[in-house]
């Protein structure tokens, strides 16, 4: 197992280095970061001075190396936009953008299991027709207009939650977090929904697929004709081994919630990372392109690290087979 | 060619209704015909595109003329005269617009984005999955490889990345005028992969068969075996990809022209009246932002459906 992840770690530095790569061409040479940084009236001798200073003259692979290295440390320079280092203000939106992955995959995957095994063990039901066709609906609406609808329903008319923003929020001196207050929860509760219905979809009709096809093994069979309960067959055999796929699927698909953030936070104003990637793109404010592009790459290499380790933890054949000199 | 008996006289017109009668006959029309959803949604997509098409005709207003708009009409309701005087069916947004026209608008810009982003998709995802499946080896890697990477990201947060770094690289005195160009750059590099991939899997199925060895025996030019003989047996994927492509870049755009990065705001598409509309939601006129909604929903939606059809019915074994 060991020798398994160190591969693992091994090709997950090489696509890092790989995306910093793309990272450090486009900071480099989209736009003039010398006139981004300096004004209109400055003469060429300030942008010669500038360029020496930032290490613009160096060879191109002593920049690169550089652009890693302050990278390694978390540093991505100044954002053009916002005069503010870009780490900094990373780090003052991740917590929003954190909060708001979690709790809408956390939707995701309690509704999506809970669901799927339901229309899976009623199959002919009038309900598991309903719930079929709206998960379709759902998935064919952009994620953009779902979100509007729910602000249309629940903010508009019926005036119960917030439409916008984050709410109260407390610091915890590392970490603001909106999960401690009465306001802050009520504003999580629409963009979270709105982020997890794509996911809860997909969940849900894979669970279905995976229980109806574990319900016709001969295990499952044979544990009917030991006299075990329905609760303990359904529950006990059957949906332990419908949870490997939705590892992964779930797993996969938390890297595009962070990027599909961008658009749920944009609809409720939700001041995370993706609504600060929006307007960095909308301005050309390359230091936070960039740096988005490591952020999200990091969080999708991660994951799918964490999701092959899982599999280990889950599926006792691999367990085996890795003993067994692979 | 055909199987009617048909006298020499006039051959051509037979040959002509006999093959019209022969596609009538086919399994696709069959398909058609028996599914009532396509029949609507093909109905639906028509009627839409040709209203997006001919809408400097049918447009009951020219909503981008400031000479014919009056901030006297502004916010009328649907279905009611303005204070100005004048009849609008779907009302009209803040500056007086009417929105039945800016809709027709909007879609025909939708649609222009949608349709060349996905013609820049397929040629360059076939073109590489041609060259992937045919040569193999080093090119085949390497091609899908840069597939593999892209098809695991979004292709919203792909198409969001080079729209920035297209926009960057655009001096800034041009980047209204090229932004439509830039977007369906973006949208058609951001969905490329998957045409790749299907075809790339096609072809390499077609590589083995006795026709393509025969050609290459005969000494045939690998580009023509390409172009004349085996892209004609993948392209059936392809138009269902294709469809399915369309409807997305379809929403891809609206989504980019609703994050405010897409279209200018002098051409708006359906995204961009969407993002308009929200601000009246609170102010309750809803019909500036429902209407856009509705047409945007059906067209992706019909569109959808029709790739689905496609798909079933030019792959016998699904049914």
């Amino acid at each position: 197992m060991l020798a398994f992840i160190a591969r693992r770690l091994f090709q997950s530095v090489i696509v890092m280095l790989a995306v910093a790569f793309i990272a450090f061409m486009v900071f480099r040479y989209v736009g003039d970061p010398v006139s981004s940084m300096l004004g209109q009236d400055s003469t060429l001798a300030d942008h010669e001075a500038l360029r020496e200073r930032l290490g613009l003259n160096e060879p191109f692979y002593v920049q690169f190396f550089t652009f890693v290295g302050n990278a390694l440390q978390g540093q991505f320079g100044i954002s053009y936009r916002l005069q503010q280092p870009v780490s900094q203000l990373i780090m003052e939106r991740l917590p929003a953008t954190i909060e708001l992955a979690f709790a809408s995959a956390s939707i995701a995957l309690v509704l999506g299991v809970v669901l799927g095994i339901y229309t899976a063990l009623r199959p002919r039901a009038f309900s598991t027709g309903v719930i079929m066709t709206a998960s379709l609906i759902g998935v064919s609406l952009p994620t953009f207009l779902i979100g509007i609808g729910l602000i249309y329903v629940f903010a508009v008319e019926l005036k119960v939650l917030p439409s916008f923003g984050r709410g109260e929020v407390i610091d915890l001196g590392w970490w603001r977090t909106g999960l401690l207050t009465e306001s802050g929860l009520r504003s999580l509760i629409l963009p979270a929904i709105t982020l997890s219905l794509f996911q809860l979809t997909l969940i849900m009709r894979l669970v279905r697929a995976e229980m109806l096809e574990v319900l016709r093994t001969d295990y499952v069979r044979f544990a009917r004709a030991r006299g075990l309960s329905q609760r303990a067959i359904n529950f006990g055999h059957a949906l332990k081994n419908t949870m490997v796929p939705v590892i992964t699927i779930t797993g996969l698909q938390l890297g595009s919630v962070i990027a599909f953030a961008i658009i749920t936070e944009t609809v409720f104003q939700w001041p995370g990372v993706g609504s600060l990637f929006v307007n960095s793109v909308a301005v050309v404010d390359v230091p936070v392109m960039a740096a988005y592009l490591v952020f999200v790459a990091l969080v999708f290499v991660v994951i799918n690290l964490i999701v092959d380790i899982l599999y280990f933890i889950v599926d006792p054949r691999l367990r085996d087979g890795a003993k067994s000199g692979r | 060619m055909t199987d009617l008996p048909h006298s020499p006289e006039q051959p051509v017109v037979a040959a002509k209704t006999s093959r019209w009668k022969n596609f009538l006959k086919s399994d696709i029309v069959w398909s058609y015909r028996h599914s009532p959803v396509t029949i609507v949604a093909s109905i639906v997509a028509l009627v839409l595109i040709l209203m997006a098409v001919f809408a400097p005709w049918l447009a009951p207003y020219d909503p981008f003329n400031p000479a014919t708009l009056n901030l006297m009409d502004g916010f009328t309701a649907p279905n009611s005269n303005s204070f100005g005087g004048r009849y609008f069916i779907l009302g009209t947004d803040n500056q007086g617009r009417d929105v039945l026209s800016t809709i027709m608008y909007g879609s025909r810009v939708s649609l222009f984005v949608g349709f060349s982003a996905t013609l820049f998709a397929m040629v360059m995802g076939v073109g590489l999955g041609l060259v992937a499946g045919y040569l193999g080896g080093i090119w085949d890697a390497i091609i899908m490889r840069v597939a593999d990477v892209q098809l695991s990201f979004p292709a919203i947060l792909i198409a969001l990345l080079i729209f920035g770094v297209a926009r960057g690289l655009i001096p800034p005195n041009q980047q209204e005028s090229a932004a439509i160009w830039v977007l369906i750059l973006a949208i058609g590099l951001a969905n490329w992969a998957q045409f790749a991939r299907t075809v790339r899997g096609a072809t390499m199925v077609e590589r083995q068969k006795d026709y393509v060895s025969a050609a290459r025996i005969l000494g045939v030019n690998p580009f023509i075996i390409l172009l004349r003989h085996v892209l004609p047996n993948v392209m059936g994927p392809v138009l269902v990809i294709g469809t399915i492509g369309l409807a997305l870049a379809i929403i891809e755009e609206a989504t980019l022209s609703y994050l405010g990065v897409g279209v200018p705001p002098t051409q708006p598409s359906l995204g961009t009246l969407i993002r308009i509309g929200q601000q009246f939601l609170f102010s309750g006129e809803w019909w500036i932002l429902l209407f856009p909604a509705v047409t945007l929903v059906l067209l992706a939606l019909s569109v959808n459906l029709l790739g689905d059809w496609l798909r079933d019915a030019l792959n016998p074994k699904l049914r």
